[in-house]
């Protein structure tokens, strides 16, 4: 009885915010803002400067949208989230997007109810190992003590990689990335085991980075991209698309340096017109005006621009494009057509 | 007659006492060398102090106040930075320790921040306070209102500032060249005493929110007024109806008048008299700042409300005494962070979905209604040390309840609780960092965002010891202030 009395109210809340959220892109146009869900801080992908400004790979994506619906990049209200509260705050209207490096699962897209409109980063765990140790395959880690944050999905692919390939560890249980990086230099753990691009930046801050190598082995899937709720389909288009229109500007060339001469009209290339705005009325149909992608381009840059700012290889942490290079160079990030 | 006598007839004048008993050497064989084991102990001790001061301190003083990035900071000191060796990193604090005080919170409007701050030392001093005088703290209000009168500058705020700080200066010199004794005699022959600052103590708390939040200055008036409200209805309706009903009443005006009228109020008013600060939404607060505000909320506010719950724990009354049990026993028996979980995730669910209820508040209201729960367990810790013959006595003058809680029984509980309350202030101002879970950045909040810019990643002991150094500040001064007061209210002659 008093179950079925919780699942109700859980019922009627969840069909009370279903209804209210087909309006998110009123909302937000009401709002004047773009609530945005981000991490409280990761190297690369979202941290404040100095003076508050949010700056980062999953902010770029932030800034694109806002500039796409409401026509100014910096008209983003970030509000910081831990792994914790992200999908209730996603989930209860606080945020109208989450763009917080979280990886695309069944259960987070089913029985969460959420969308993930695209990947914006293929991440994949991997292991930090100091070079002094002689070992050049994850194989090689027999018997090694492992630094491992508690509680994330992290935790569970160590435990298969190691069950699968028949070898031994010792887990050594740390809450945070900042503690891992002091243990592990410490010496109180052989590796140090988490996303690759957290490693790459952790790497980045040692003293001598290039005594420390990551390991080939790559031993899961971590699609990262940004997520919307269930039910506003509208919203999740307009975000869907945003994303894929600076994964399709870098694909066709478009640029923030060249993007004013390509939109000032209609070109060679009608998708870059279909997707300028100079032909067609793509914008129409999503409901905004015919210059967003225009906007959201020039909010940050292309994606491979934003890649590049960021955490591309120029940065202190170095990545490489590798799977998030361009379909056409040999990676995953591949846009729809712009038709 | 012989004058050879075995006694001695005159006292031997004083001898200075040995040196080994004196001074510095004197002392250290008292307290440090006494004894085989306690000077084995005393140099071990020395020994470790030296190793652990010896790293320390050139750790400490290191020449990196300017630096950039933590790269720079390692040109400059050299190599081994986090492992004993090299030197801390002081760019980190020099580049954000804005952001580590006040978050978010717009450049241009950090000052009402820190006035707000100010003035609340102004409000609590002639509430912890009996040391410095009524003029005094007039004096202390309005040098601080007019340093920030000229701080906002403009023609307007130099001539405001300079004419408040005049007056400071007047008030305080005429104060600083009358004794007491001679002002005592001043107001002795009917001279005119300045207003209790108790007043300014009590509008504070209307004050402060409107800095820290802005918007019109009508939504705290009209907040204030519902205590007017409340207290006109009491005053009159008591008379008419007891004193019983008088009060219920007053209450329900007061809440009917916030609820329902003071939204009207404030906007007609802002309408004819538009003044306002600049709105700061909750989201914008951060650093010390937002530990500050939570702190000192609650533990404005447990106080009351912890003694209206002992008091009602011990209340005859059986629905009164179980609402309380009830409420402490349940807040005691579940975590703060599960009630801060409540407060950011289960709440949002369950509220209508569009409520903007701010989250700040959500977890001002969580934290107070905890630290009420203990704050309650405390007093009645007091109340219980209290010897019956206090109740029977309140009994046999003829006081009521009330005036016997006033007057006899809390004066006393209070008194016996001071360390115990202290000690639940110091708890609940640390416990404040616990919202950086809930993803409120907070000072603990902040040091993760910093270690997230590519320049400061991989800092960990100079942003620590930074906050730890704040919380120590304010944690010791907590605790001293409690001695303070302990001492101030001893009356037992020991």
């Amino acid at each position: 009885m008093k179950k079925s009395v919780f699942l109700g109210a859980l019922t009627v809340a969840s069909i009370a915010a279903g209804a209210s959220a087909a309006a998110t892109l009123d909302d937000v146009k009401a709002r004047g803002k773009l609530n945005c869900g981000v991490t409280t801080g990761l190297v690369g992908f979202a941290a404040p400067d100095a003076n508050g400004k949010w700056e980062g790979f999953d902010v770029g994506v932030c800034r694109a949208v806002a500039a796409a619906v409401l026509g100014d990049a910096n008209a983003v209200e970030f509000v910081p989230t831990t792994g914790k509260t992200r999908f209730t705050a996603l989930a209860s209207g606080e945020v109208d997007m989450l763009a917080r490096n979280t990886t695309w699962t069944l259960s987070r897209d089913v029985d969460l109810k959420f969308d993930f409109v695209g990947v914006n980063y293929y991440d994949g765990q991997g292991f930090l190992v100091s070079k002094e140790m002689g070992v050049s395959s994850a194989k090689d880690l027999d018997g090694a003590t492992v630094c491992i944050q508690t509680g994330t999905t992290t935790e569970l692919n160590l435990a298969d990689f190691f069950r699968a390939n028949n070898i031994s560890y010792e887990p050594v249980p740390i809450e945070t990335n900042a503690e891992g990086q002091q243990q592990y230099l410490a010496g109180a753990c052989d590796t140090y085991t988490t996303d690759a691009s957290g490693l790459a930046a952790t790497r980045a801050t040692f003293e001598d980075p290039s005594a420390h190598v990551v390991l080939p082995e790559i031993i899961s899937k971590e699609p990262l991209g940004p997520l919307v709720r269930h039910g506003d389909n509208e919203w999740g288009d307009i975000v869907r698309w945003t994303l894929n229109a600076l994964i399709s500007a870098e694909e066709l060339g478009i640029t923030s340096t060249n993007i004013g001469e390509l939109s000032a009209a209609p070109g060679d290339n009608p998708e870059i017109n279909r997707m300028l705005g100079t032909e067609g009325n793509l914008g129409e149909m999503l409901g905004l005006d015919a210059d967003w992608a225009k906007r959201a381009i020039m909010a940050g840059g292309n994606y491979g621009e934003l890649f590049a700012k960021n955490i591309g290889e120029s940065t202190p942490i170095a990545l490489a494009r590798g799977l998030n290079a361009q379909w056409k160079d040999g990676g995953l990030i591949y846009s729809p057509p712009f038709r | 007659m012989s004058d050879m006598s075995y006694v001695r007839s005159e006292m031997l004048p004083e001898r200075a006492p040995p040196a080994s008993s004196v001074g510095i050497v004197g002392w250290a064989r008292q307290n440090l060398f006494n004894g085989v084991g306690n000077s084995i102990l005393t140099v071990l001790a020395l020994i470790l102090l030296w190793i652990v001061v010896s790293r320390l301190v050139p750790w400490f003083f290191s020449p990196t106040w300017n630096s950039a990035s933590l790269n720079e900071c390692r040109e400059i000191v050299g190599t081994g930075h986090g492992h004993g060796g090299g030197g801390a990193c002081w760019g980190v604090i020099r580049d954000r320790w804005q952001q580590l005080l006040f978050g978010f919170y717009p450049e241009a409007e950090r000052w009402r921040t820190v006035l707000a701050f100010a003035l609340l030392f102004v409000a609590l001093i002639p509430v912890l306070f009996n040391m410095i005088s009524r003029r005094m703290n007039w004096v202390l209000l309005l040098a601080v209102l007019g340093l920030a009168a000229l701080y906002l500058g403009g023609a307007l705020g130099i001539i405001v500032g300079l004419a408040l700080i005049a007056a400071a200066g007047f008030v305080g010199f005429k104060a600083l060249s009358t004794s007491k004794e001679d002002r005592a005699a001043e107001i002795e022959a009917g001279a005119k005493r300045l207003p209790n600052p108790l007043i300014f103590s009590a509008i504070f708390p209307f004050v402060a929110p409107w800095l820290l939040w802005g918007g019109s200055i009508w939504l705290p008036i009209g907040a204030a007024l519902g205590f007017v409200v409340g207290y006109i209805a009491f005053r009159y309706l008591t008379p008419i109806v007891g004193s019983l009903a008088g009060l219920i009443i007053a209450v329900l005006a007061t809440v009917i008048w916030w609820l329902v009228l003071t939204g009207g109020f404030a906007s007609i008013m802002s309408s004819i008299i538009p003044i306002g600060l600049e709105p700061v939404e909750s989201r914008n607060f951060g650093g010390f700042m937002l530990s500050i505000t939570i702190g000192v909320v609650a533990i404005a506010c447990s106080l009351p409300i912890g003694i209206v719950l002992a008091l009602g724990r011990q209340s005859d009354l059986l629905i009164v005494k179980a609402l309380c049990v009830g409420f402490i026993e349940f807040i005691r028996g579940v975590p703060l962070i599960t009630l801060l979980f409540v407060a950011s995730t289960l709440l949002n669910i369950f509220m209508p979905p569009g409520t903007n209820f701010d989250i700040i508040l959500r977890v001002l209201i969580m934290v107070t209604l905890f630290a009420a729960a203990y704050m309650a367990e405390v007093i009645r810790g007091g109340l219980a040390a209290l010897p019956t013959g206090q109740y029977e006595a309140a009994d046999a003058l003829g006081l009521d309840y009330w005036k016997a809680q006033r007057l006899i029984i809390m004066p006393q509980a209070l008194k016996i609780s001071i360390p115990g309350i202290v000690s639940t202030f110091i708890g609940v101002f640390k416990d404040t960092v616990l919202v950086s879970i809930i993803g409120l950045l907070d000072p603990l909040g902040l040091t993760n965002a910093i270690r997230a810019d590519v320049a400061w990643n991989g800092l960990v002991w100079e942003l620590y010891g930074f906050i730890a150094f704040m919380f120590f500040v304010f944690c010791f001064s907590m605790s001293r202030y409690s001695m303070y007061l302990e001492r101030r209210l001893r009356t037992d002659h020991r």
